[in-house]
């Protein structure tokens, strides 16, 4: 099995490994939160900055980072208002985003299909300079994340409640949509754009089944999406599966074999 | 005239209007140390809505709201997420937002019963546990206003009836206020010292005793829910006196 210890193997784990680390606790906050729709749309606003930084020529990550930043705000202001349901709002702006964003790396590049990374995800070409930037943006996330924690945890228990004790909401809220926002960026080139919801919800959910604390979820969660990537990156290079979805497919096969286990509250 | 003790919380012409519908108008309303204020009123009334824009979770488009200085606030929200998807002990949830060394907590959950359960899941307390697991967080804090959105959601009868006397007995201890909002009427008389009946605007208020027999109220709820009080009552007193209370 000398693929396995080929460096592009070593680089792709080692990236897969640092998206693991904060899908952990921020797919913790997305199913406590019920925002997995929300996730949905912020990847889906990445593809409309990958778009725009191919048009504009400027890095995709920053354009990806800089439009879910947008989206996020957009979001943020628009859940004010009561005429539009904020699910229907999100389908709305999802699947624009979406759209615009094919179209725009279509037109620029004359063809869609050569980008099916920013979608599915290329792990095994990132590159030494990538395995920084991934780690040192996840380090960078996961240190808010633990700052806010005792907040973050309050407001997923009771909102209402969490800001009658004194939790500023809004700006705990925007903070955490901009990790959220900043780590879509950072996991598009790994697992692509379109599976970056189910890296973090999956591993989460099966960790709900076996946690009997918010620390202990998060730790779980963290433990088993970085178990998804080691066993997806082997079932790649052992059968040449795609990469990115085989990842999510292991986190799936984790959440099932934690079925088996007894339900803990 | 006799000076009276500044009101602990006090509204002045309270008034909410979202998209050119009146939720809260004109609504004046003060809750004084050692006094049950219970709001009722019809589903949509705007109970849950006044008791926000009390707390400051909601901004008023009319009126003010005055707080005493410092004022200390527990508060127990109405519809708290029973199956919560955080995985919770009684003891987490009790120092989400401050911390509490483990004889505070221990009193707390003694004085709602429920000291047994500190290391419970959240998710497996039954109704009336909830309940008292989030009184004991609000008197955590040492409450001088006590607000309880409809404290005896998802409890049964004689639940009902113990954790009022429950909240009487908090407020005979502690002399704090309480600010109570309910939906049932059979229960709250016996226990508050004012009721104030809401219906966007506030329809009638007064003694218990009183306001029942206030055409408003009668308007609003109709002759059976009357004896629905009597018979409540009644009952009450008897509950009492065989428990030599």
């Amino acid at each position: 099995m000398s693929i396995l210890t080929e460096p592009f193997f070593i680089r792709a784990l080692l990236s897969g490994l640092g998206i693991a680390l904060i899908a952990g606790p921020i797919g913790c906050f997305i199913v406590w939160r019920r925002m997995a729709y929300f996730g949905e749309t912020l990847a889906h606003a990445g593809l409309l900055g990958v778009g725009f930084g191919l048009l504009f020529n400027i890095n995709i990550t920053l354009g990806a980072v800089a439009s879910a930043v947008l989206l996020a705000l957009l979001l943020l202001a628009l859940k004010r208002q009561r005429q539009i349901a904020v699910d229907t709002l999100l389908g709305i702006l999802s699947h624009t985003a979406l759209a615009l964003g094919l179209i725009t790396v279509g037109l620029v590049t004359g063809a869609v299909s050569g980008h099916l990374d920013i979608l599915f995800g290329d792990i095994l070409t990132v590159s030494s300079h990538d395995v920084l930037i991934v780690w040192a943006g996840a380090v960078a996330v996961l240190a808010v994340i633990i700052y806010l924690w005792r907040d973050l945890i309050a407001i997923s228990v009771h909102e209402d409640l969490a800001r009658a004790e004194g939790v500023n909401v809004p700006w705990v809220e925007l903070i955490f949509m901009l990790t959220m926002a900043a780590m879509t960026a950072f996991a598009m080139k790994i697992v692509g754009l379109l599976l970056i919801t189910a890296l973090t919800v999956i591993p989460a959910a099966a960790a709900r089944r076996i946690s009997s604390s918010p620390e202990a979820m998060a730790i779980w969660s963290s433990l088993f999406a970085g178990l998804a990537v080691v066993a997806g990156l082997i079932m790649s290079a052992l059968w040449g599966t795609i990469a990115g979805p085989s990842v999510v497919l292991c986190a799936s096969l984790i959440f099932v074999l934690t079925l088996a286990a007894p339900q803990r509250n | 005239m006799f000076k009276l003790v500044e009101p602990l919380i006090t509204t002045h012409r309270l008034g909410l209007t979202i998209a050119n519908r009146k939720i809260l108008d004109a609504v004046n309303l003060a809750v004084r140390e050692r006094e049950i204020v219970t709001i009722i009123g019809p589903n949509g009334a705007g109970k849950s809505t006044l008791v926000k824009v009390m707390l400051g979770l909601v901004q008023q488009t009319q009126g003010t709201v005055q707080r005493r200085e410092n004022l200390r606030v527990g508060y127990v929200p109405q519809r708290f997420p029973v199956t919560s998807n955080v995985p919770l002990s009684v003891r987490r949830l009790l120092t989400l937002t401050r911390k509490a060394t483990d004889a505070e907590l221990q009193q707390a959950l003694l004085e709602t019963g429920i000291e047994h359960l500190i290391n419970a899941r959240v998710a497996e307390l039954s109704g009336g546990e909830l309940q008292r697991a989030l009184l004991a967080r609000a008197l955590l804090r040492q409450p001088e206003l006590l607000v309880l959105d409809e404290p005896v959601q998802a409890v049964d009868f004689n639940g009902e009836l113990k954790l009022y006397e429950l909240i009487s007995s908090i407020r005979k201890s502690r002399g704090c206020g309480i600010l109570m909002v309910s939906h049932d009427l059979h229960m709250v008389m016996a226990e508050s010292d004012r009721v104030i009946c809401l219906n966007g605007h506030i329809c009638c208020e007064g003694k218990p005793a009183a306001v029942q027999k206030d055409p408003e109220f009668l308007k609003l709820f109709g002759p059976a829910a009357v004896r629905t009080i009597a018979a409540y009552t009644h009952h009450h007193d008897h509950d009492h006196e065989s428990h030599g209370h």
